[in-house]
């Protein structure tokens, strides 16, 4: 049974330049912003970013990961709040973690999603909408 | 100079569709390192009760954010492209989509505002397969950075 305050398993995704590139081709968003270090510190970034979408992906596995089926998801959405910076070779630490805030009339689920690197959040009003598990 | 208003509202042609197939499906799922079996084997897919092997739920900017260049890069609006940040995104499914399906999206101009010394475009995205059936809506914001900031 779903309730308010049910807490999702945790997840942290280690995020290299590798990963980046692949994640370029992979949806078509080439932004040197995502791979080229030169470019991004020329536009005042302090270094590569990771692509904000490449961020919501990872964060909706707390959501997906725990609903089973991922067409569960029926809404999802964030506000990018800051950019997840991926230094070359150390890359950076996402954590992620979900509870339900709260459970429509219609059985859907809340969730409240957090992101963070380094403490620092990354995503604001990151929140999905979803059927959960064996309802 | 700020952005012209006069296209909040206005309504860009249907896209050409995109077809949707199964190893883009399991390319975006790898790239996002999901192993989930839905995304990848057509027979765990089936068993959720979906026809073919559903796509992640942010697969859709894939083929939205072709669909929003006609915004971003019509000549008349004047987006500098490169000043162009992600603000907010967010999806409404009527269902996930799925290898074979054949999307179209019309776009919308949902509001130009100005904030801080930026411009501040959000724009609907809604997507439907070539059969007409509704398949999700995409909500995007996107800050265009003032000079200077």
């Amino acid at each position: 049974m779903t309730e308010v305050g049910t807490v999702l398993p945790a997840r942290t995704f280690a995020v290299s330049r590798a990963d980046l590139v692949r994640y370029a081709g992979a949806s078509g968003d080439f932004n040197p912003i995502h791979w080229n270090e030169r470019f991004a510190t020329s536009v005042g970034l302090p270094n590569v970013i990771a692509h904000g979408m490449y961020t919501m992906a990872l964060a909706a596995r707390v959501v997906t990961d725990w609903t089973g089926d991922p067409g569960a998801v029926v809404e999802y959405g964030v506000r990018f709040t800051r950019p997840v910076v991926v230094p070359d070779p150390d890359g950076a630490v996402l954590e992620v973690s979900g509870v339900v805030a709260a459970v429509r009339d219609d059985g859907l689920a809340v969730v409240d999603i957090t992101a963070t690197v380094n403490g620092q959040t990354v995503l604001a009003k990151a929140r999905a909408t979803v059927r959960p598990p064996s309802s | 100079m700020p952005l012209d208003q006069s296209f909040v509202g206005r309504v860009y042609p249907p896209t050409e569709p995109y077809e949707v197939g199964r190893e883009k499906i399991r390319e975006f799922a790898d790239a996002i390192g999901d192993a989930n079996p839905a995304y990848h084997d057509r027979s765990a897919a089936r068993k959720l009760g979906h026809p073919d092997v559903v796509a992640p739920p942010t697969f859709a900017i894939v083929v939205t954010s072709r669909a929003a260049q006609q915004v971003i890069m019509d000549p008349d609006l004047g987006v500098d492209y490169s000043r162009v940040v992600h603000g907010k995104q967010r999806f409404e499914h009527a269902r996930p989509i799925r290898a074979g399906d054949a999307l179209t999206v019309v776009v919308t101009v949902d509001s130009i505002r100005s904030a801080a010394g930026n411009d501040v475009v959000s724009t609907r995205a809604e997507v439907s397969n070539v059969d007409g059936e509704p398949v999700l809506t995409a909500f995007s914001t996107l800050v265009v950075r003032g000079v200077g900031s």
